[in-house]
């Protein structure tokens, strides 16, 4: 973060929460930076929430703690806070304001980028359709991701997601292309066993030089949260726009992110949103989701994969619930199918890929894509409405179309939706494994496909005309 | 030129300035070195708190406040169509080319290209006589849109001087009137204020539907021209494709799409697919009718609150000319949120969940000005504007403020089902919440126009929808044996209408669009197929027999038949239904 001049003053009035009120400031500009000395001489950073011609409100980074409204002094930098980046900053692992903490060199600044980014111009958007293959059946073949998507997990807390976002970032790979791909990882309030884990199988993979972390982990300051996804992005905007590479961004866990803004918005005494979230807490989000994307004057581009922990995997909560009003879609990993011992655990029915209609197809993935998902989808979704029926009335009251559909969602979960932590499917395996489930549907059954397709794809014709 | 007031203080969106006495609620003003953009909202002696639609980082108390004496309007006149504009009216492209793919602040451009020449034909001549409304003359501007020049609003008297057919740019002197009160000039374009309605002569009750090629709104839950829809949904049941059908679609004249806090990409899909696609009546490009007005969720939040106003002015300003005008919203939650802020910051006294108190009033508002209306001029003649709304309530519960109020005022409503958008039943609209209120005046039209038995058809198969839902109730609790023969025709039947006609692909090339002629075609078959069955099961024919019908396949497929041919389609269809259905009898009793 740049060096900040300025007066100083030690007229703090109030601390509340992270919060502190300085009085008889001049010159102060809303959302400046500041810095903090505190009563032992160390610094800490700061933004101006609020300004007015007398005082100034300042949110502190690293919070509050230890702060007092003698000894502590502030001054302003006249600046927003801005990221120092460069290339050289690939593979570097920072802390969760964006300082090296890999022992490595500091970094040389080609620039200064103010991390809130500024939004991207909906007429210079580029419609994102680049079909990224990630190696797992029921996102490829249903829930497809392209580049310059931002495609959220929703999970719960003990589930598998970072097991699954780690295969992800291992397997991700846009076909027929060799242009470079490189992942940006930013971290929230996660546990060091959790960043251990993503480090060390990011370094097994030998694709920790395409790995750039920064991390902010439990024990670190709350408050940082607000910064580290902006941080990341802005380093990941840099790769993209200025270096034109293709970036994976993982943001985990944004539910500690929201738990963050809450704590300022209580502090600041605003009327409460839902759940006692901020109202503004769906603009907030927008402004890191929304940094996705690919545009018409530069060759690279960002996907995002936030990851965010469901509060007792109610999906109606503020936090995941903002999330897909904004996301381009959801992937659901469910704590049902987990119990039954599947991995990855990830619920096809709510999970959703608003950018896969244009991603997939004839020249993207295979031209049966969209019907053979439709009727995965059909045909599961009718089987899973038995499940609830048979519990009431028992399997033999079912007709046989009925015990065929039921039938079908075991056997869909339990080959096409569960597969191995290495196991690696192309987009085809995926779809031929898709067939021979349908295969033991009747035919007629099959009215998501067009008899053309059924022709050529289903294995009882196919390679045979 | 006023006196200059100064910043006192500054918190997101909201700045409170002081030395502002004399300013005007509404009024728009220019903030601090860079110009940001702002309008005042609350007056109280000489302090003004105002709402900024641009970025506040870096602005410091004691920086000027610039009064303009105008409230926030919008540019009305030839280069409207086939813009992309943000909330306040700011041309996107022109954004662009000036400052790259990412919007800065302080940006100040014109709405309307103002060198660009048009080429105008009078109407009117020397010394004739004109009221507000009349046409003065037209601009072809695009090739589906001939804009009309009018008498602006307040202007009644005499022609003074008018030009001769020529090209002339928007700030051209066109024509002049002798009036009353003195003389006025008219321009090709005018400027209006956004939170101002324009005048009308009187509203007009709609006795036509707007026709959307989307079988369960047309068939099922219409909306008239002129009319509100409001479209509610949890995220990924369909608001915006729904949204987009309707841009596409709809047999209006001008499409005004307001993409309100939502995603960026989805603003650039439409200005991607938008310009290819024609227009299923004139074989246009589908731009050529459209305005884009484009405030993504990241963009600030006041000028999200303005979008909805640019939006509507410019629609009745279409409507004006005697268009019919669709106005599409995406979405007013967000507006509605972007109030909420805004109040918050303003420490008002907050209604339920935190919305203000006016929450209610400002949604009736803006609804009010959609309708079939008599427009201003000498002759008669009607235009409209039809608004929808999509409304997002948080955790897709409907009982929370938006939606109800919403609900209140609008006449169809759309509700979308989250569980049929897990089973990827799209459109995923519940036909058994929701209604239409204009399906009784539109009727008529319907008998008139498609069919004599389109009201009955309807009714018979809402009827069919209707008992389902109560057999599969039954199945829930005593399972599927409890049904007689007769109610599983019905359990049947109603899968057929789900299946066959209600479920529409937006992705499918020939789905996506369906005519009435088509959809009407598609009921007959269905309910051809209906009484087949009844017939079937009453002359103890298994019901199992009938469904393996082969015909019931191809009824499957007929969505994806093309609707050119569909009408020879049909009748032969028809007797092939009758055909399978005696053959069957035949082979059954002969056995
Ligand atoms: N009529 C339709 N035909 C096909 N797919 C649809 C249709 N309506 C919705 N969908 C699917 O549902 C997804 C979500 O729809 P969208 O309109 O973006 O939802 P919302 O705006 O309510 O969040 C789309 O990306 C698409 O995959
Ligand atoms: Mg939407």
């Amino acid at each position: 973060m740049s060096t900040i001049v300025g007066r100083e003053y030690s007229t703090i009035s109030k601390i509340a929460g992270p919060l502190l009120f300085v009085n008889a400031i001049k010159g102060v500009g809303y959302g400046e930076v500041a810095k903090i000395t505190t009563p032992d001489g160390d610094e800490r950073r700061g933004q101006v929430l609020e300004v007015g011609e007398n005082i100034a409100v300042v949110q502190v980074f690293e919070g509050t703690s230890g702060l007092d409204v003698t000894a502590t002094s502030v001054s302003f930098s006249g600046e927003t806070v801005r990221l120092p980046v460069s290339s050289d900053m690939l593979g570097r692992v920072f802390d969760g304001s964006g300082e090296p903490i890999d022992g490595g060199p500091k970094i040389i600044p080609e620039e200064y980028l103010d991390v809130h980014g500024a939004p991207i111009n909906p007429y210079s958007r580029d419609y994102p359709r680049d079909f990224i293959q990630t190696g797992i059946s029921t996102v490829d073949g249903m829930n497809t991701l392209v580049r310059g998507q931002k495609l959220p997990i929703f999970s719960g807390s003990g589930l598998p997601h970072n097991t699954i976002v780690a295969q992800i970032a291992r397997q991700a790979k846009v076909r027929g292309t060799d242009e470079p791909f490189t992942t940006v990882f930013g971290a929230m309030g996660i546990t060091a066993d959790e960043a251990q884990f993503f480090k060390e199988d990011f370094e097994k993979q030998g694709a920790f030089e395409h790995v750039t972390l920064f991390v902010n982990l439990a024990e670190d300051p709350a408050i940082e949260r607000i910064l580290t996804p902006r941080i990341a992005l802005t380093a990941a905007e840099f790769f993209a726009h200025k270096l034109g590479m293709h970036v994976l961004v993982i943001l985990t866990d944004m539910t500690n992110y929201c738990e963050a803004l809450r704590e300022i918005s209580a502090a600041r005494e605003e009327v409460p949103g839902r759940r006692g979230y901020p109202g503004y807490m769906y603009t907030d989000l927008s402004t890191i989701y929304e940094r996705a994307g690919r545009t018409h004057g530069s060759k690279g581009s960002v996907t995002q994969m936030p990851i965010l922990t469901m509060p007792h995997d109610d999906m109606t909560h503020p936090i995941p619930d903002l999330t897909g009003y904004i996301t381009e879609g959801q992937i659901i990993v469910d704590r049902g199918l987990y119990r039954r011992g599947l991995y990855p655990p990830i619920d096809v029915s709510p999970s959703l890929s608003r950018l896969m209609k244009e991603g997939i197809g004839k020249e993207r993935t295979r031209e049966d894509h969209r019907e053979v998902a439709d009727q995965l989808y059909y045909a599961y979704a009718e089987g899973r409405g038995f499940r609830d029926l048979v519990a009431v009335v028992g399997e033999e009251a079912l007709s046989s179309r009925d015990r065929m559909y039921l039938r079908f969602a075991d056997t869909f979960e339990t080959k096409f939706v569960s597969q191995g932590l290495y196991e690696d499917r192309s987009i085809e395996e995926t779809l031929d494994l898709g067939w021979e489930l349908l295969a033991n549907l009747p035919e007629s059954e099959l009215k998501r496909i067009d008899p053309e397709t059924i022709k050529i794809y289903h294995p009882r014709y196919k390679g045979k005309t | 030129m006023f006196k200059l007031g100064k910043i006192e203080n500054v918190a997101g969106p909201v700045i409170v300035g002081k030395d502002m006495l004399g300013s005007q609620m509404y009024e728009l003003v220019k903030i601090g070195d860079v110009g940001l953009i702002g309008e005042i909202i609350r007056i109280e002696g000489a302090r003004a708190t105002i709402q900024v639609y641009e970025e506040t980082t870096g602005i410091k108390p004691g920086e000027k406040i610039e009064r303009t004496g105008k409230p926030l309007s919008v540019d009305l006149g030839p280069g409207i169509i086939g813009q992309t504009y943000d909330g306040i009216q700011r041309p996107l492209p022109v954004i662009k080319e000036l400052y790259g793919d990412f919007i800065e602040r302080g940006i100040n451009v014109s709405a309307l290209d103002r060198k660009k020449k048009w080429k105008f034909i009078p109407t009117q001549k020397k010394n004739w006589k004109v009221q507000s409304g009349d046409i003065i003359g037209t601009v072809e501007e695009t090739s589906l849109v001939k804009h009309r020049i009018l008498v602006p609003p307040g202007v009644v008297g005499t022609i003074l001087s008018i030009v001769d057919e020529g090209e002339y740019t928007v700030d051209d002197e066109i024509c002049i009137i002798e009036t009353t009160s003195g003389k006025k000039s008219a321009k090709l374009a005018h400027t209006w204020p956004v939170r101002t309605l324009r005048p009308f002569k009187r509203k007009i009750p709609s006795d036509t539907p707007l026709i959307t090629g989307q079988r369960i709104i047309d068939f099922l839950f219409p909306i008239a021209k002129g009319g509100t829809a409001a479209i509610p949904g949890g995220f990924g049941t369909g608001k915006t494709v729904m949204q987009h059908q309707l841009a596409q679609w709809a047999d209006a004249d001008i499409i005004v799409y307001v993409g309100c806090g939502e995603r960026g990409n989805e603003m650039a899909e439409v200005l991607e697919r938008f310009p290819q696609l024609k227009d299923p009546r004139s074989g246009e490009s589908l731009m050529a009718r459209t305005i884009l007005i484009a405030n993504t969720s990241n963009m600030p939040i006041a000028a999200r609150e303005a979008s909805v106003y640019t939006g509507i002015t410019i629609s009745e300003y279409f409507r004006d000319m005697g268009y019919d005008v669709a106005l599409m919203a995406d979405s007013t939650s967000r507006w509605a949120e972007a109030l909420r802020e805004i109040s918050g910051r303003l420490e008002e006294m907050p209604g339920e969940e935190g919305y203000p108190a006016y929450l209610a009033s400002r949604l009736a508002e803006f609804y009010e000005r959609s309708g079939r209306v008599d427009v201003l001029g000498s002759e008669s003649k009607l235009g409209s504007v039809s608004v929808v709304g999509a409304v997002s309530p948080p955790g897709s519960d409907f009982s929370e403020p938006v939606t109800q109020n919403t609900l209140r005022i609008v006449k169809v409503f759309w509700a979308l089902d989250k569980a049929l958008a897990e089973r990827r039943h799209f459109p995923a609209i519940s036909w058994l919440t929701s209604y239409s209120l204009y399906f009784d005046s539109l009727q008529q039209w319907y008998q008139k126009n498609i069919a004599e038995d389109w009201v009955e058809l309807r009714r018979e198969a809402m009827q069919i929808l209707q008992r389902d839902e109560e057999l599969r109730e039954i199945v829930m609790l005593v399972g599927p044996d409890a049904l007689s023969e007769s109610q599983r025709v019905t359990l049947e039947a109603a899968r057929m209408l789900k299946e066959d006609f209600l479920v529409q692909s937006a992705v499918h090339p020939i789905d996506s669009y369906c005519p009435l002629n088509k959809s009407y075609n598609m009921i007959k078959i269905i309910m051809r197929f209906y009484r087949g069955m009844l017939g079937a099961i009453e002359k103890g024919i298994p019901l199992q027999r009938v469904i393996e019908l082969p015909v019931k396949d191809e009824i499957a497929r007929m969505k994806i038949q093309a609707p050119e041919d569909f009408d020879s389609f049909s009748s032969e269809f028809l007797q092939k239904i009758d055909v399978e259905f005696t053959e069957l009898t035949s082979q059954i009793i002969s056995a």
